[in-house]
């Protein structure tokens, strides 16, 4: 090996080190910044090297793919509320499958002109398929994820007649085209059949997947998007995107495997299911809530929380979507001043992405050691004097502790809020959640209902318990 | 197959170095994680950049183009979110 190889190559295994590194700092907020900042110098130093390679003769492409590329990333990173980081990382994701998708083929067409590299091996061909058929799927995915985050699209769940079917004929078309490609590298079609039919199939397989089912799609891109570099990492024989590509896949992996465990399902199911498409008939609700759904104003909701030594609150998506996080962080500041002890319960999907309930609630200043994921605040319900559920639903419903089948939700594992001395339900009405199933929860004895706004309703407690 | 062998190694070693470290991340974290990682995924740039900057046919020039600027946009982008994201996290005073 050359002596400037040698170099190059010690450089690369220098940005993965500090690749790995900067995971590590992901392991606790505190050193987090600085691990961000570790990945980023690694990357940093990635591209450098690489910009002296001597195959690289032309740099205007680069330099305006830098330009516009760092400008919709700017933009895309400092103008988004966090509300929108689901769609945010969507988007981002894509663009490296996408990346990944079309920079393989313009290596094999350059390849397939016998300029680029000595001999088409099958590694060399094989991988060209890898990357483009997974890179093809992200990038369409992804764009069909962001549309449905966006609201572009319906979140409910899209199922089409015989979408199964449709998917195995594109499954198998999309690797037929691969062997095809892999065992006749002549010329450039059936790549790009390929790359068409994997983009329909990453269409087909998004759109029957429900919103609030995202955190496990957008992990399962995340996944795929690390695929598709080290897909590329092989193309090209090139170990730092082969190893930043597997720590990426490991990491998608890990969090969708987290995801489905949350709730119960399995990754299958998720994807192939369509959860969400059907809505609870108004007789169930009746049957679960006849008479027995005691409704409260925020005044008396406000003295129950005054003589509270403990409270704890219960996000779900509705809390972000009625962008309440500053009016909750002011009642609890409250609170607080009070000497009420106050807690957060963050279920792990409580968000459209793993982890996001966290981020809204730490943009609104609230500390992070008030953040408790299941685990632990599960044992400190028994303890608790009131909580307030603030547009959450699936992930309190006790239902999911029934091992009845035809329950959606059955058996996954939730916030045990009943088994405080009174919950209190912020919502604006009975309707169900996702799951489209009643909760009985909100006729259950210690439970009052305090219909509104989840922003307006902190608003007035905050106002009442002031007035006490 | 000289060269599919050690790249075969060097994949699967760091999926386990992923699964080790990955699996230390607290669920508070998560989100910052995905992004952060997504950023990683990045790295693709790498390559992008080897293939436009050859010699190359307007064809090619194109996908290049494409490529490396969706390559960059998902690298800064993904990490300035990250660490917008991440300065947010404070404890309690």
């Amino acid at each position: 090996m050359p002596q400037e190889e040698a170099i190059v190559k010690l450089i690369y295994l220098t940005a993965a080190v500090l690749f790995i590194f900067g995971l590590k700092g992901l392991t606790h907020p505190r050193t987090a910044v600085r691990g961000n900042f570790l990945a980023a110098l690694g990357m940093l130093l990635a591209i450098v090297v690489t910009l002296l390679d001597n195959r690289i003769v032309s740099f205007q492409i680069i330099v305006a793919g830098f330009v516009v590329g760092g400008l919709i990333g700017v933009i895309m990173a400092y103008r988004s509320p966090m509300t929108s980081i689901p769609q945010v990382v969507a988007v981002f994701n894509g663009f490296g499958g996408g990346a990944s998708a079309l920079a393989v083929g313009a290596a094999y067409m350059e390849a397939l002109k016998g300029e680029w590299i000595e001999e088409i091996t099958i590694q060399f061909t094989a991988s060209v398929a890898m990357a483009g058929i997974i890179g093809a799927v992200a990038f369409t995915g992804s764009a069909i994820a962001f549309a449905k985050l966006q609201r572009l699209l319906t979140e409910r769940p899209v199922l089409l007649p015989g979408r199964h079917v449709i998917n195995i004929v594109l499954l198998l078309l999309c690797l037929g085209l691969g062997v095809w490609q892999v065992v006749d590298p002549s010329g450039s079609f059936p790549f790009w059949a390929m790359i068409g039919v994997a983009s329909l199939l990453g269409i087909m397989l998004v759109i029957p997947i429900g919103g609030a089912d995202m955190p496990v799609v957008i992990s399962l891109l995340n996944a795929y998007s690390g695929l598709a570099a080290a897909g590329h990492g092989w193309v090209l024989n090139n170990s730092v995107l082969i190893i930043a590509g597997s720590l990426v896949g490991a990491a998608g992996f890990i969090l969708t495997a987290l995801m489905c465990k949350a709730m119960n399902r399995s990754l299958a199911n998720v994807i192939f299911a369509g959860v969400g498409a059907v809505v609870a008939t108004e007789t169930e609700e009746e049957d679960i809530y006849a008479g027995r759904v005691k409704s409260a104003s925020a005044e008396e909701v406000a003295i129950l929380l005054s003589d509270a030594r403990r409270v704890v609150i219960a996000p779900g998506y509705g809390l972000a979507v009625a962008q309440a996080q500053y009016a909750i962080q002011d009642l609890m500041l409250l609170l607080e001043s009070r000497d009420v002890e106050v807690d957060f319960a963050i279920h792990p999907v409580a968000g459209r992405m793993p982890g996001h309930m966290n981020v809204l609630l730490a943009e609104a200043n609230i500390p992070y050691e008030q953040l408790k994921e299941l685990d632990r605040i599960n044992p400190t319900f028994r303890q608790t004097d009131v909580v307030l559920v603030i547009g959450a639903n699936d992930v309190v419903n006790p239902l999911a502790r029934e091992a009845d089948p035809s329950i959606p939700i059955a058996g996954m594992p939730i916030l045990n809020v009943d088994e405080a001395r009174s919950v209190v339900v912020i919502k604006r009405s009975l309707s169900p959640g996702f799951a489209g199933i009643a909760n009985p929860l909100f006729a259950a004895d210690n439970a009052l209902m305090l219909f509104g706004d989840a922003k307006e309703v902190a608003m007035d407690l905050t106002a009442a318990i002031k007035e006490t | 197959m000289e060269t599919f062998v050690p790249a075969l190694t060097i994949f699967i070693l760091a999926l386990f170095v992923g699964f080790e470290i990955i699996t230390k991340v607290p669920p508070l974290l998560h989100t910052p994680l995905m992004s952060g990682a997504n950023a990683i995924s990045g790295i693709t740039l790498v390559g992008t950049l080897i293939t436009s900057g050859a010699r190359l046919t307007p064809v090619t020039e194109i996908l290049g183009f494409l490529a490396v600027a969706m390559a960059t946009a998902n690298v800064v982008g993904g990490f300035l979110v990250t660490h917008r994201m991440l300065a947010m996290f404070h404890r309690k005073d």
